[in-house]
Formats: C-alpha cells, sequence, structure tokens
C-alpha cells in the first residue's frame, strides 16, 4: 500500500465522519456505564432497557421524524474511563446521555457534559451531593438519592409514630453511617426532637447487651439503625429480651427477608425503609415481559430506572420539540412522564419526584409495605 | 447505680464467653508453647453441632430444658474430638519443628475449618432458637440482666469450678501442671506427654464448645466467620492475664469484657476496641508476661 492510498483512505474516514455529524438527521442518545468488569451487572441492564425504549420509539416514527440512534460506551465504573467515554459520546454529537451508573463515575463525567450543558440521566447514582450540590444544573436521576431514605425514616418516626427522643445507631460502615448522619442532621433540624444517643457499634461483635443498656439509659422513645441485617436483628432481640418495646425503624440493608428469617418472633413490627413495590404497575411488568421474551432471563439491577431513565429523557424531547439542552432540561421538570417506577418528572435539583421509598413493617413474619 | 449494674453484668456475660474461649489458649500454650488459632474455630464448630443436634430434636417432644442440655452436652463431645483430631493432624506432627511451623500450620487449619463449616453450611447468618425461657427476675432487677446472660455467668462459673477442682486433684491434672512446669522432666519422669497434650485439647475444645452454645444461644444467630472475631478477642483477654495461666485467662478475659462494656456506656461504642487495646497495651508495658504471667527467662 503506498503512501498516496493511504492519504486517500485518509481523506475519506475523515469526510465520512463529518458527513455523519453534519447530517445529523438523528437524534444521537449516549448510553454510558459499566458494561464490563465486575460491575457490569449494574450497567448492562440500562443498555437493555435504552434499547427497548428507543426501539419502540423507532417503530413509531421516532421524535418529529427523527430516527433516535443509540451510542453506547462502557466505562467500567471507573472515574477516569467516564471521562474518556463521555468525551467520546460529546465528540460524537450526543444530544443526552442516559448514564452513568455508579456515583463517582458519574460525577467525573458530569465535569465533561457540563461544557455544553448535555442532559445526563442516571438511573443509579444515588450520591446526595450530585443533584443537592447544585453543581450540576444538568444532572437528573431516575433514583432515590441515599439521603432520601433517612427523611423518610425521620419523618416517619416523628409525624407518624410521633417520637421525640430518637437513638441513632450504625455499624460505622459507608453505606450506614451515611444514612445515619443524615437521619441525626433531619432530626437535629426537626423542631422538638432530640437526637437522645448517636453512635456507631462494631459489627461481628459478640454481644450488643452495653449498646442497649446505653439506649435505655437515653431514654429514647425509638431506635433508627443504619447498617445492614446482622448486626440489627442482634441488637432488635437483645433489645426486646430486655423488654425494649420501642420502636425500631431501618433501612433497606434491613428490609431483607433473611432478617426476619434470623430475628424470628423479635423482627416483628420492626419498620424498614425499601424502594417502592413497583411490581403491580402495569409498565413494569411490561418492561420485564419485554426483557423476559428478548433475554429469557429476569431483568437485572437498575433495569426498571435505566427503563424510566430513558422514556422521561426522550420524553422531554418530544415535548421541547427540540434537541436544545436548556429546553429540553425546562421540559424535564416540566411534564410528567408515565415509567415503570410510576409517573413522575424533576425537581429543580434534578430528582424525581414521585420515585422513592415506602415505610414496611414486618407483620406476622413478612415485610408490609406500609400506606405512609 | 441500675445502668452501672447493667453494664456490669454486660460486661460480665461477655468475659464469662472470652474466658470459655481464652482458657483453651492459656492451656495449649502452658504445655506446648503454642497459639492455637484454630481455637476460636472450635467455639464456632460447637454453636454449629449444637444448632444441627437441635433441629434433629426438635422433632421428639422433648421439653426445651431438655432439649439444652442434650444439645451442650453433642456440641462438647463433637468438638472435643474436633480439637483431639486437629492436634492429632496439624500439630504433633511438627512438635519438633520449629514454632513458627505451628503457628502456620494452626492459621492453616483455622482458615480451612471456617471455609469446611463455610461450604457445608451457609455464608448466610442463621437462627439459633432460643432455648432458654425467658424467666423474670423479681423488680427491680428484671432489667439488669437477661435470663441467658444469666445462665452464661452461671455456666461459665461452674464450669471453671470444674476445671480448677479436675488441674488440682486429679492425676492428669496433676500429670498437665508438671508437664507444663518441664515437659522433659515430666518425660523423664513417667507420665505420658501425648497423652496430657492430647487431653489438653480435649478440655479446652470442650470449653469453647459450651461457650458457643451459649453465646448462640444468647443472641439467636450464627454464622462460619463468629470463630474468628471471638477467638482474636479471646487470645488478647490470654495474653492480658498472662498466657499460660489458668486463673490469669479468666482475669483477663473478664477485665475485657468490662473495659468493652464500661467504655460503651460511660464512653462511646465507637471506640469500644480502641480502649480495650490500649489497655493491652498499657498492661503489657508495665507487666510484659500479663497480670499473673509468670516472668521467665526465654531462650531466643
Amino acid at each position: 500500500m503506498n503512501t498516496g492510498f493511504k492519504g486517500f483512505l485518509a481523506i475519506i474516514f475523515v469526510l465520512t465522519m463529518s458527513i455523519s455529524v453534519f447530517a445529523a438527521d438523528t437524534i444521537k442518545l449516549g448510553v454510558a456505564g459499566a458494561h464490563s468488569g465486575d460491575l457490569a451487572s449494574y450497567g448492562i441492564p440500562t443498555v437493555r432497557a435504552a434499547q427497548f425504549v428507543v426501539d419502540e420509539y423507532n417503530k413509531n416514527g421516532g421524535i418529529d421524524g427523527k430516527k433516535i440512534e443509540l451510542l453506547v460506551e462502557d466505562d467500567e465504573c471507573k472515574p477516569e474511563k467516564a471521562v474518556n467515554a463521555a468525551t467520546k459520546l460529546m465528540s460524537q454529537g450526543v444530544d443526552a446521555v442516559v448514564g452513568h451508573i455508579c456515583s463517582g463515575a458519574t460525577k467525573a463525567a458530569l465535569s465533561i457534559y457540563l461544557s455544553q450543558m448535555i442532559p445526563v440521566i442516571s438511573p443509579s447514582a444515588t450520591n446526595p451531593a450530585l443533584t443537592q450540590s447544585g453543581n450540576y444544573p444538568n444532572f437528573f436521576r431516575t433514583i432515590a438519592p441515599d439521603d432520601a431514605q433517612a427523611r423518610l425514616e425521620v419523618d416517619f418516626a416523628v409525624d407518624e409514630l410521633g417520637l421525640k427522643n430518637i437513638a441513632v445507631i450504625h455499624d460505622k460502615g459507608d453505606y450506614g453511617k451515611g444514612l445515619a448522619q443524615f437521619a441525626k442532621k433531619f432530626i437535629e433540624e426537626t423542631e422538638g426532637v432530640n437526637v437522645a444517643l448517636f453512635e456507631g457499634v462494631t459489627p461481628g461483635a459478640l454481644d450488643y447487651s452495653a449498646i442497649v443498656q446505653k439506649i435505655k439509659n437515653s431514654n429514647a422513645d425509638g431506635v433508627i439503625f443504619g447498617g445492614y441485617h446482622p448486626e440489627a436483628s442482634k441488637i432488635v432481640t437483645q433489645m426486646r429480651k430486655k423488654e425494649m418495646d420501642i420502636p425500631f425503624i431501618s433501612d433497606d440493608g434491613v428490609k431483607d427477608e433473611t432478617f426476619i428469617k434470623v430475628a424470628g418472633k423479635y423482627a416483628e413490627g420492626v419498620y424498614a425503609t425499601g424502594p417502592k413495590d413497583v411490581s403491580s404497575n402495569p409498565l413494569a411488568k411490561e418492561a420485564e415481559k419485554k426483557h423476559m421474551e428478548k433475554y429469557g432471563e429476569h431483568s437485572g439491577a437498575f433495569y426498571l430506572n435505566g427503563y424510566a431513565a430513558a422514556q422521561a429523557i426522550l420524553n422531554a424531547i418530544d415535548n421541547a420539540d427540540s434537541t436544545d439542552p436548556q429546553k429540553v432540561m425546562q421540559a424535564m421538570r416540566t411534564n410528567y412522564v408515565e415509567t415503570p417506577l410510576g409517573k413522575i418528572k424533576f425537581d429543580e435539583n434534578g430528582d424525581a419526584i414521585g420515585v422513592g421509598f415506602s415505610v414496611y413493617q414486618v407483620q406476622d413474619g413478612e415485610y408490609v409495605e406500609l400506606n405512609y | 447505680m441500675e445502668y452501672f449494674l447493667q453494664l456490669f453484668f454486660a460486661g460480665l456475660t461477655k468475659g464469662s464467653i472470652y474466658a470459655l474461649i481464652a482458657l483453651g489458649y492459656t492451656m495449649v500454650y502452658g504445655i506446648i508453647q503454642l497459639i492455637n488459632f484454630a481455637h476460636g474455630e472450635i467455639y464456632m464448630i460447637g454453636a454449629f453441632t449444637a444448632l444441627i443436634a437441635a433441629g434433629v430434636l426438635s422433632v421428639f417432644n422433648l421439653p426445651v430444658v431438655a432439649i439444652f442440655i442434650i444439645v451442650t452436652l453433642v456440641a462438647i463431645l463433637y468438638s472435643s474430638a474436633y480439637g483431639y483430631t486437629i492436634e492429632k493432624i496439624a500439630y504433633k506432627p511438627l512438635r519438633n519443628a520449629p514454632r513458627l511451623s505451628a503457628l502456620i500450620s494452626a492459621i492453616g487449619m483455622s482458615i480451612f475449618l471456617q471455609n469446611y463449616v463455610l461450604l457445608a453450611q451457609t455464608s448466610d447468618f442463621l437462627p439459633f432458637p432460643s432455648l432458654i425461657g425467658q424467666f423474670k427476675f423479681m423488680e427491680p432487677y428484671n432489667h439488669i440482666l437477661s435470663s441467658s446472660g444469666l445462665v452464661i455467668i452461671i455456666s461459665t462459673f461452674i464450669a471453671m469450678l470444674l476445671l480448677s477442682l479436675y488441674i488440682k486433684f486429679t492425676r492428669m491434672g496433676k500429670a498437665m501442671r508438671a508437664t507444663a512446669q518441664d515437659k522433659k522432666m515430666a518425660l523423664l519422669l513417667g507420665i505420658n506427654v501425648d497423652r496430657v497434650i492430647s487431653t489438653t485439647f480435649v478440655v479446652g475444645s470442650a470449653l469453647a464448645a459450651l461457650g458457643g452454645v451459649l453465646i448462640a444461644n444468647h443472641i439467636g444467630q450464627i454464622n462460619f466467620y463468629i470463630g474468628f472475631i471471638a477467638g482474636i478477642k479471646a487470645f488478647t483477654a490470654a495474653v492480658l492475664g498472662g498466657i499460660g495461666s489458668v486463673p490469669g485467662a479468666v482475669l483477663g478475659a473478664l477485665i475485657l469484657g468490662w473495659t468493652e462494656s464500661f467504655s460503651t456506656g460511660y464512653i462511646s461504642s465507637d471506640y469500644q476496641d480502641v480502649f480495650a487495646f490500649i489497655l493491652l497495651v498499657v498492661i503489657l508495658i508495665f507487666k510484659p508476661s500479663g497480670i499473673l504471667g509468670k516472668k521467665t527467662d526465654q531462650k531466643v
């Protein structure tokens, strides 16, 4: 192959690239997240969900006569790869992005999208600061942030159960302690309610009698626990054995069948927050059915959140009649959209209104969703 | 005052369990200068044996107290057999090897047993049935101590009493003391040192298994990993009290239990382990052999 021919190829190559950019008769939807590596199981369901939604739109003639093109980029949940993926999607002229999957990677990628205000909607990044810091006006998500659970726990404890003096206990882990710190903050912000105790226990310790006594001595009228079920079941068991019948409220690390199995009769009456049960939503059923038909298996993590994210962003583009970022973002905030997670729109920060957690209570050996 | 008593008994309960396990460490160390790191796993196996035995027994219509006693005996027998076998497989062939080899063998044994139980059972926490009914104490003592806590304290006390009588008055006890003092001399005097060592492992394992059953009943759940943390704590207690000394192990265990309980109660549970280990370091600085440990000249 001589140099001239190579040069010719290069020119052809560049021309083809530029043609596909300039002839923008499609709407380009990026999907970024972990599609390989050990966290791939978190990212792949979103790609599948986005594909279903895009196929559905294209079958009906696209948006305003334009077909939708899906651009998939892998970031392995690594911040540095997420930056590359974001850069690549931008250079391909992407109009909106569904992703990224992990909070750290999402944060890194957002700094790239921000330069052109590309709307980004994540199905799974729960870090509260992503929306609440106000640094990323182009960011939305279809999953409730970590602090939403703590908010719900505190509201439930104060408004529904009428607690005044709450002990906040955690397992010192990132998840449990994070939730407990939010719970503490929300309790302190509430008039007339006190944090009776704020302490971490050592996971796996032999016995929690001393901390249970301390809760009792603090005259707490309820306990909020941040952490997972092994510690929760030990603490509840020891509390109940000492005839402390004050409410015990925990999180989705405890809303687990194993908790009831292990704590047995002592689990009765325990409250735990967990994602809203959407299994009766017809759209969720339909999305699940599609997945089952195409892939022959149940969908994985964040599949429905990814589905809702793709629907929300395409619906906004449709309503805005434009891919202009400002108009799309405005549409995200003003128009409700029917999704498998329910009817949602987005608040000023970018968090979905209508998506979130419910309070469950153990009744007769199973978790029952409460109407709160 | 009530709060103090509650914490005192919480510490005593925890300390009793540490003591039951620590005795195995200290006795084995006293006789063959080996830190038996697989000892925590014996405690865990004791709890699992009890769970399985309780499951089998639940078929028959026995009173709960009878189930508790049978289950405890089964766990003690089974775990003792484990202790005996571990010594034969992992330590006896290495008796004349450098001490480090036996230590590595012990760590290997510990990991092996953990994984064995993990594969044979599950990694999940399993519920352990409450075998001791919830009896009520007189007011105002009702909330100071739970019934399963009381059973732990009493059982430990009886076990300690029997152990000290055994060491003091039986022929085997005498042989143990002689072997601990000077293995070579004991051998020359016609003591069957192999049998003494085996017996030490069996007795230590029986105590650890008792601890396992009691704690499983107290907190109501077990998994394959419980032996590791309990073992580390009990080992700390043995060192604190002076490793090789039987009363030292008990004292060290109780001090450790109370330190954890009172530091949780009066300061913060965030730093419970920190206080426990600060105490250990402070004691070892002023008395390197432990509280009741004898100062011996070590050949290096």
